[in-house]
């Protein structure tokens, strides 16, 4: 009762909004008044790039360069930011193992601190896309699955297929399946757009709508088999390889069977 | 005589009186059929024919064919407040709301799939053993008609839904259509009554896939089965087999028996096939918008050979009196399949007009006795198959690790290089087969058994085959060629031998080349025995 006859007054808003700036305001002159935690906060970022940059000397410099600016085989990292290389690194694409065709998803090398340093390195030398923080993803609360799916189809499906469980491009190259991608690499995979695949920016596709489709994409990765067995999810190619061996196969047998039978 | 044995009685009597049944079943159910696995084939497409028309029958009592624009609201949570159409929602309503109904879809869509893989193979065994010859000439264009209309039927079953996947297959169609040179385009306004998709195109296509082809299936179908009843079916070659007559079971009880039983395996595996393994989710696929596509779009395995073709064609177009002629949609989706089911349709005319055989066959060929047929039927399915390869060139590519281009570019050599190549080498193992059968009727079976001649030889010990193997070995006739009709009597040139009167003695040529069958002086010599 009491809150309601406060909140009818005509100046609760602008109170409000009056006493917001104060705690906002007053919140920073503290933080700025306590410059010794700001700094260590500083020198803990420069040891991290520091860390980054000898273990991007060790794994990374033979093809991008000592300095990141890129070389014959592999292109610059400058300004491609820390996302680009939370995704390449912590999914396993980035040490490249073999110059094939793109470069393949498996088991990363280096650990979330060591892949921190490499992101917080490359970030050092321009600007770019930050890493995702996993926790700042609430797609479970505010994606929508319907609207992803249909951001999915216009968007993504034609490489990845309808299902998300990835298709061929041209020369060999390929959309890998997304099933079992970790959210904040998909995620960071619109942002950065790595190799064939096109960078989404916030206007295309806006960061609500990103994390419907990540919504999507685990709604399809977890919806049950309905129906039966799924046959891989990659459309008629696998429901016509199975009426040729099993359904034919075994009408076939059968008639060999009854016409020997009744002899 | 108990009280219901005379009613019975006279129920059949009052029947016979007046309809003459008794006479007709007497003649008709105690008609012999001949036995062979080879023959069931036929009957899956039948059954399942059967199972389509139940099943479909049940899918109608639900499926709305509007291409109305409708907000879905129904229990797939995916989809739902997603907008669109009526089709494509009635579908979601049977798959997930409808008792049964998913089941009843999958059962219809797997038996679709087993109807047309059972028509082909059926055809096959009816090409390879010759069974078009004459007097089955009609039935085996009927059979192509069936086959052909298959394919639409299907194909229109596939585009009813309005998911992604069939929409993406009648846009290609649309291509196709409009892709005939002048009226192409006329021809795609007026079957989608304006532009693409417009309204119209479901409603139109569900009267043809639930009414005007089933009807005319039917027909078609009851026509086939007459034929064979009353040109009696064809029969292998063997001991008491002769042009002449027919053995067999009689079609009541035994063969009635098998095939009712073999109804209900064709539908028991259909229906389990339905239980057990998805077929088209088209929740999965999202409803059908212009915009969209899908990676690894595919139609159904029985269009998949025309979509490897139109995948394979390189990019061709002539532009000619302001008309522009997209000759990579042209040739790969209308001409070469106008050749092919134009040729296979004619081949009994054709094969007729070559070897000059105007005779009736109620006798099978074993296929390796016209090794010419055979080549040529094992080289067309290879064309076929190196077609379908590259219509699934996407999904080949990312399962075996290879490129899409690579598939590409060897099924686009291969279609030329490969078909010809499995016709010599399946004309070789006809003629070699041809061979292995001489030698056995002549010299034996080879049983692996030595034995020491008095003389201190050793010698294998041959074991000749009864006179019933020899028989069937050796009963096919070995026309000769024609003779080349160029010169008359007089020297002088012929007015028939032309061009195609040689090309059809230079063919005659190619079609006799055999192996000589043992005769039957020769097989009967071995009786004196030697070896
Ligand atoms: C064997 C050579 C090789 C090594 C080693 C290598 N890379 Fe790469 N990297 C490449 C190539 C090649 C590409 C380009 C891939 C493409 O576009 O197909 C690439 C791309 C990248 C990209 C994406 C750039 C963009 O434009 O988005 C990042 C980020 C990256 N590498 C980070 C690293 C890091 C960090 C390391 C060390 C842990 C590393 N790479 C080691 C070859 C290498
Ligand atoms: C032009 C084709 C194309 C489109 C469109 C596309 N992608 Fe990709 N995507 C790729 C390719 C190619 C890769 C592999 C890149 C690599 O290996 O570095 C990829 C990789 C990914 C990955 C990483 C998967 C893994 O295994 O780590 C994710 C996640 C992803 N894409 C999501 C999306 C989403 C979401 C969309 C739509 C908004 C989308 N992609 C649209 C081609 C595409
Ligand atoms: C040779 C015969 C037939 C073939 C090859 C065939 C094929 C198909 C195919 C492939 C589909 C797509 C189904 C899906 O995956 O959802 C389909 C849908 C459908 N068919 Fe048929 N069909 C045949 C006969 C019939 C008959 C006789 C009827 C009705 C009397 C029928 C009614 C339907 C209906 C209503 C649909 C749309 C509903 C749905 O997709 O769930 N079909 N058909």
């Amino acid at each position: 009762m009491r809150v309601n006859r406060f909140r009818r007054n005509k100046f609760a808003g602008p109170v409000l909004v009056v006493a917001a700036l104060l705690t906002i305001g007053s919140a920073f002159s503290i933080a700025s008044a306590l410059p010794s935690a700001q700094k260590t906060e500083v020198s803990a970022q420069s040891t991290l790039v520091d860390e980054g940059k000898q273990i991007f000397l060790k794994g990374c410099s033979s093809c991008h360069g000592l300095n990141a600016e890129g070389g014959a085989i592999a292109p610059s990292l400058i300004g491609v930011g820390a996302a680009a290389v939370d995704f390449q690194v912590g999914t396993g694409r980035m040490p490249m193992a073999d110059m094939s065709q793109q470069a393949m998803r498996k088991k990363p090398i280096y650990d979330a601190k060591q892949t921190a340093a490499l992101a917080a390195y490359v970030a050092s030398l321009a600007p770019g896309p930050a890493t995702v923080d996993p926790t700042s993803l609430t797609w479970e609360r505010d994606g929508n699955v319907a609207q992803g799916g249909e951001l999915f189809r216009t968007n993504c499906a034609m490489c990845h297929n309808f299902a998300a469980q990835g298709g061929a491009l041209t020369n060999g190259k390929y959309a890998p399946t997304l099933m079992g991608v970790e959210p904040q690499h998909i995620y960071e995979a619109m942002i950065t757009g790595p190799q064939s695949m096109p960078k989404f920016s916030d206007k295309t596709i806006t960061p609500a709508e990103k994390l419907s489709i990540i919504k999507w994409i685990k709604s399809a990765q977890s919806e049950p088999a309905i129906g039966g067995a799924s046959l891989g999810r990659v459309g008629p190619v696998t429901e016509g390889l199975l009426i040729w061996t099993f359904g034919l196969g075994l009408l076939i047998a059968v008639a060999v069977w009854l016409a020997t039978k009744a002899r | 005589m108990k009280k219901s044995e005379q009613v019975a009685g006279n129920v059949a009597s009052y029947i016979d009186d007046r309809t003459g049944a008794a006479g007709w079943a007497k003649k008709n159910l105690t008609k012999v059929f001949p036995d062979h696995w080879s023959f069931m084939l036929g009957e899956i497409a039948l059954y399942s024919f059967v199972i389509l028309l139940l099943s479909g029958t049940f899918l109608t009592f639900w499926f709305d064919p509007s291409q109305q624009e409708v907000v879905y609201n129904g229990t797939y949570a995916p989809l739902s407040h997603v907008t669109m159409s009526a089709s494509y929602a009635s579908t979601l309503h049977i798959s997930f709301d409808v008792r049964g109904g998913l089941l009843m879809r999958q059962i219809h869509h797997w038996a679709a799939l087993i109807f047309m893989a059972a028509i082909v193979v059926h055809l096959l065994r009816v090409f390879f053993t010759g069974a078009f010859r004459k007097p089955r000439e009609a039935n085996w264009l009927i059979g192509i008609g069936l086959l052909t209309l298959g394919i639409v039927e299907g194909f229109l079953g596939y585009s009813l839904p309005d998911d992604l996947l069939s929409g993406t297959g009648i846009r290609i169609a649309e291509a196709i259509i409009q892709a005939i040179p002048v009226v192409g385009s006329y021809l795609a306004f007026f079957a989608f009554g304006g532009a693409f998709p417009g309204h119209v195109f479901i409603p139109r296509i569900y009267i043809v896939h639930v009414l005007l082809l089933p009807g005319i299936f039917l027909a078609l179908i009851t026509v086939h089965l007459m034929l064979v009843w009353y040109q009696k079916h064809t029969q292998y070659p063997g001991p008491g087999r002769k042009e002449t007559n027919v053995v067999g079971y009689p079609l009541m009880p035994v063969y009635m028996a098998k095939a009712g039983g073999f109804f209900f395996i064709v539908f028991g595996v259909t229906a389990f096939l339905g239980a057990v393994a998805s077929i088209n989710p088209i929740w999965l696929y999202g409803p059908y918008t212009p915009g969209q596509i899908s990676a690894g779009s595919q139609p159904d395995w029985y269009m998949g050979w025309l979509d490897g073709l139109v995948r394979m064609a390189p990019p061709l177009e002539t532009h000619a009196f302001g008309h522009t002629i997209s000759w990579n949609i042209l040739i790969p989706g209308l001409i070469i399949p106008g050749i092919l089911f134009t040729g296979m349709a004619l081949y009994p005319f054709i094969e007729s007009w070559i070897s000059g055989d105007k005779n009736e066959h109620h006798l099978l060929d074993r296929p390796r006795n016209v090794p010419n047929r055979t080549a040529l039927g094992a080289m067309s399915l290879s064309f076929m198959l190196i077609s379908l390869i590259n219509g699934g060139n996407d999904v080949i590519a990312t399962h075996f690790h290879l490129t899409i281009n690579g598939i590409m570019w060897f099924t686009r050599f291969g279609l030329f290089i490969v078909p010809p190549i499995v016709f010599i080498i399946t004309k070789r193992i006809c003629l070699s087969l041809q061979r292995a059968d001489r030698e056995i009727v002549l010299h034996g079976r080879e049983t692996g058994r030595l034995v020491m001649t008095p003389a201190g030889e050793f010698l294998e010990v041959h074991e000749e085959l009864t006179p019933e193997q020899k028989w069937t070995l050796t009963q096919h006739a070995q026309p000769a060629a024609l003779a080349l009709p160029s010169e008359d009597a007089h020297g002088t040139r012929s007015k028939s031998a032309g061009i195609k009167g040689k090309l059809r003695a230079r063919m005659s040529e190619a079609n006799a080349s055999q192996v000589a069958a043992p005769t039957a002086e020769q097989a009967k010599e071995l009786e004196g025995g030697h070896h």
